[in-house]
Formats: C-alpha cells, structure tokens, sequence
C-alpha cells in the first residue's frame, strides 16, 4: 500500500479541506505555514501564500487551524511545511513544542538542508544532486520518512514526471531504511502512478492547492483520482 | 576576522560569522555550494588565480581607483573619496563581477544568473559575461527597471537577458528569490553570480574577499598622501558589499567603521534577528518573521536584508550602523556634484550625508558608484 501525501495552505477553510482529502485517500497532509519568500515554491504555492499572508494567516493563527485539523482527523499525520524564518522569529524549540502541542506529527523545513540545525527534529528532504553522503546522511537524520525532490527545481506541475526520480529512488533504497516519498512535480494521476511505481509514497502539493480553490468537494473528488491512480500499482 | 564557514558536506555552516551567517537554503543548493567552495579555496590557493584577478583589474577594470580629497565638500575636514565611482562600468561591484566570473570558468559554468537593484551589479554581471562569452540572465524587479532605466538598457546592449520580476515589493528582494530559484532549477549549468554580501555560506566571505582590494588599496594610498590612517571609514550599507571590502582594509586598525543606512531600510539599526535569502542576519521582519518591505529613493539600498558580516561587526562593536534619509542622501548628492565635479550615486550618497558631520577630522569615504543612473530619478524629484 502507497502513501498519499496531500498539502494544503494553511487558511480558515483548512480543517474542511483537510476533511476531505482525508475521505478523498489522503495518508498524510501538510500544512503550509506561509512565508513571504518562499524559495522553494513555484509560483502557484507562492501565490496561495500570499493571499493567506493577506487574510491574517500569521504563525499563531495556522497553529490554531492545525489544532483545529486535529480535531477534524483525529488519525491522519500532520506536517507543517515552512520556511526557517518562521521559526527563528517564534523560536526554535517553542516552534517544535508548539506544533505537536497542535497535534502535528513532524515537520518540513525546505530551506533548512540536513545538517543545520540537527537538533529540530524534522522530515528531511533530498534532491538529485544530493551526494550519496548526504543521502545517508539525511536518511538517518530523519523522522520517520525521507522527502525526495524528485526534480531540480521549485516546486509546482510540470508535463512530465521527473526522470531523475528513479535514480533517485535507486540511490535512497541502498543508503537509508526509512520510508521514501518522492514529490515535486507530480500533479495528474497517472504521474502519481509512475511515481509510486518507484517510491513507498507520493506527494501532491500545487494541483492539490489549485483545487482547493474550488472546495472540499472538488478537492475530495480530486485526491480519490490520486487514490485510485498509486492503489493501481 | 572570523573564521569562515568551512565547507562541510554534512555538517552545520552555522558559527561563520558569529551567531550569523549559514546555509539555509533548499536541499538541491547544498551540494553546488559544496562545490563553489571547495573551488574558491582552490582558487584562493592558486597564484594564477591571483594573477589573473591582478591583470583583469589593471588592464580591464581601472585599478587602482584614485583618492580624492573633498576640500570643497567638507571645508575644514579632510574627507578622502575612494573612487569606485571611476571603476569600469562606473561601481565597486565590477571587483565581484570579474572575481566570480573567473571562479565560474574554473568551475566550467557557462551560464550566469543574477539579481539587480539598482541594476549596477546587473550591468557589472553582463559585462563580465560578454567579456568572457557567457550566457547572462538577471532577474530586476519591474520598480526597479522603471527608476533605473539607463542600466536595463546598458544589460541589453551587452547581451544579457534581463527578466522583469513582477510580483511583491517588485524590488531587490523579489529579484533575489527569483534568481535563487533560477538557480535552483539550472544548477547544473549555472553558476550564481551574487551581487552582495549576502545569501548562503560562502558568499558572504567570497565577496567580501573580492571586494577588500577596495580597503587594501585605500589603506595604502591614504599612508602615502596622509602618512596615517584616517580616523573613520565611512560607507554605505544595503546588502554591504562595498561597506564590508573597504572595511576588510581596516578591521585590524584602531579606526573608526561606519555603514550608513537608507533609514526606511535600516536592517541594522532596526531589524531583528532572521533568515532571509540563505543566511541568518539581521533583517527588516515582523515578529513573525515574515519579511517586511524596504523604503529608500536608492535602489540599491532598498533591501531588507544585509551581510550576515555586518551583523556580527554591529554586535561585536567593531563597527558602527548609523542611518540617513531620503532627503539627506539627495542634499549630499547635489553638494558633491556642485562643490567637487563629481556626481555619485544615490547609495554612496548617504555615506556623504554622516561623514560629513561626523566629529572626526580625517574621514575616508567609499564612493561606491557613479550617479548618471540616479539623474532621472533625482530630476523628477526637484
């Protein structure tokens, strides 16, 4: 069985969404935390971060929306996805104790590359110019499963699934032990198909952001193509 | 000095500078930041390195660049100009330009990327790219393209791509996260061509190093004309490039360092403690982290972030951050162009502004670039 991973941007509607999706085959969610500079986002997620920057949606009222995503989905794993500036201004170690106190499970730090920062326990990323080094290394580093950046770039949809994930997946399968999720890029289903085909999990950022737009239900029907789509592997 | 952020393909770059400094940047960066460093250790070790730096300077650039004394500008005082305005391309940033263009080659990077604000770190990158046949893109915000016109058609004329960055604060800071995920996405072909003091481990300590021959050379001449060194060195600071290589001349001397800031961004004197653009530094941010926008009629000082260098310098007490506004920096950039035939840029014209009421008598000033991009700009303003 594969691991659906859907994000959704932290904003009021969140805890519907996240419903949904769950209902729709979601494994897991991530929660994105918005920052004004996101470097590691293609222009749909920065946009969505913008307009939720706009509706108030600072550190302490996404922690509320976890907390209430909680509630909601009681068994599904919760991961905030943010940039290091949120956390150096709310503060490191309050930050972590603070998210799990939401009910969050771990968290992703995009710009925060595996060896700053050991301490802040995470989920670790790596990409396809990641050394083998650093591939073990992040894959030790890591809570509970490893993040594959399936292509060089930021994230959002492209035509194709990377072809530099399945060397990837090779790589990562010889160095750690951990569960691999590959992401970036994947947005229809039949690239979350292939891409399940390689990894253990797939995640779906930009479309799933894109959809839920359109609301819970759009988003439900959505995430059950997704379902569907890796469950057929 | 501090020591510098070692190259650990592993382990924290944090501690470079102090508390400041690092890598904070996506996974796929780290491996290429790896490898510029261990290449400009290399090069660093290499006298044809060097020498090569040296024959660019002299033959191509225009170094040295003279000392001026501002007996006009300052009567009373003896304020000494260090005339990066003179450079070849008319500012300090051209050292930088030619330093990491040579650095690229030895990396075999054949396409340059970079961000511009005032657009003279874009057209120091395009020069550097047409003279050695590399492929050129920088990223400008579309505000800056509309205040700083001449240097977005001087980067076409020579060849480079400018690509206009449309969304937030339209400015420096938007074209450097447009340029980090360009890079991002082409790192295999493209080396990063930063502009400032900024950004992950090592640049900040790369630039600077290109950047110190501005101190070493202003030392040396000042010995000479003055037979002592001034008693206060006084630059302007935006990302603080041309700040931190003057300074680097006098880090180890009993004389005064003073960065001036724009004072609508002042991410010295009134930011906070953050991470922005791939480094922790002190930055202009709400209590939330996110960051805030810059104020400044100088483009090249409207960023709200600076060198995780200066951060340390402020917090160790070994240089001073003051600031100056709008209407100080255009007074003194009237007052130079009208007492010493010389018209600076807008940035250096806030270091005019302090020095030249500073309670010192023998102050060298960092003249960092030439005002002709500034003349519209300032005319619609009077």
């Amino acid at each position: 069985m594969k691991t659906l991973v859907i994000y959704l941007m932290a904003d009021p509607e969140t805890p519907d969404l996240a419903r949904s999706a769950v209902e729709g085959g979601a494994d897991v969610l991530e929660i994105g935390f918005p920052f004004s500079d996101p470097l590691a986002d293609g222009p749909l997620i920065r946009r969505a971060g913008e307009r939720a920057l706009a509706r108030g949606m600072r550190t302490r009222q996404c922690l509320e929306v976890l907390a209430r995503t909680r509630e909601l989905v009681p068994a599904t794993p919760l991961l905030p996805m943010t940039y290091s500036s949120l956390l150096e201004a709310y503060g490191w170690e309050r930050f972590a104790a603070d998210v799990a106190g939401a009910g969050g499970t771990s968290m992703i730090v995009p710009d925060l590359p595996a060896g700053e920062k050991p301490e802040v326990r995470r989920v670790q990323l790596v990409a396809p110019t990641s050394t083998d080094e650093r591939i073990a290394y992040a894959g030790k580093q890591t809570d509970g499963w490893l993040y594959l950046v399936a292509l060089t770039g930021t994230t959002g949809a492209r035509d194709d699934l990377s072809p530099a994930l399945a060397g990837l997946v090779e790589r990562a399968r010889r160095l750690v032990e951990v569960p691999l999720y590959a992401g970036f890029g994947i947005s229809t289903p039949d690239q979350a198909h292939a891409a399940a085909e390689l990894a253990d999990g797939v995640v779906v950022g930009s479309r799933a952001v894109q959809v839920a737009e359109d609301g819970p239900a759009a988003l439900q029907a959505y995430v059950s193509t997704l379902r569907s789509a890796i469950d057929a592997v | 000095m501090p020591a510098p952020g070692a190259g650990m393909s592993v382990g924290s770059t944090a501690g470079a500078f102090g508390a400041y400094g690092g890598r904070y940047v996506p996974e796929t960066l780290v491996p290429a930041l790896d490898e510029l460093e261990q290449g400009w250790r290399d090069a660093l070790a290499d006298e044809s390195f060097h020498a090569e730096l040296h024959d660019l300077a002299t033959t191509y650039a225009g170094r040295p660049t003279p000392l001026t004394l501002a007996e006009r500008f300052a009567p009373g005082k003896r304020i000494y100009l260090k005339r990066e305005d003179l450079l070849h391309t008319g500012a300090h940033k051209l050292n930088n330009a030619l330093g990491q263009a040579v650095l690229a080659r030895r990396l075999g990077k054949r396409r340059i990327v970079a961000e511009t604000g005032a657009g003279q770190h874009g057209v120091a990158t395009a020069t550097v790219c047409a003279r050695f046949g590399l492929d050129c893109v920088v990223y400008m915000g579309e505000e800056d393209m509309r205040r700083q016109k001449p240097n977005v058609e001087r980067m076409g004329l020579l060849g480079a791509e400018v690509r206009g960055v449309d969304f937030g604060t339209k400015t420096l800071k938007e074209a450097t996260s447009e340029a980090i995920r360009d890079w991002i996405t082409n790192v295999g072909t493209t080396h990063y061509l930063i502009g400032s003091c900024v950004g992950p481990a090592p640049y900040p300590e790369l630039v600077a190093e290109l950047q110190s021959v501005i101190g070493r050379e202003a030392r040396d001449q000042l010995l000479a004309v003055e037979g002592r060194l001034p008693e206060a060195v006084v630059a302007c600071v935006g990302g603080g490039s041309n700040a931190i290589g003057i300074f680097h001349g006098f880090l180890d001397d009993d004389v005064r360092l003073i960065g001036v800031e724009a004072a609508g961004a002042a991410s010295l004197g009134s930011g906070r403690a953050g991470v922005l653009h791939g480094a922790r530094s002190s930055i202009l941010a709400d209590e939330d982290g996110q960051i805030a926008d810059a104020h400044s009629i100088s483009a090249g000082l409207d960023y709200p972030g600076v060198g995780p260098e200066h951060a340390y310098l402020r917090d160790t007490g070994r240089a001073e951050y003051l600031g100056a506004t709008d209407a100080e920096a255009l007074a003194a950039f009237g007052d130079l162009a009208r007492t010493e035939g010389i018209i600076p840029a807008l940035e250096p014209a806030h270091a005019l502004a302090r020095a030249r009421e500073l309670d010192a008598e023998l102050i060298l000033v960092g003249l960092s670039g030439r005002g002709d991009k500034d003349l519209a700009e300032v005319l619609a303003l009077r």
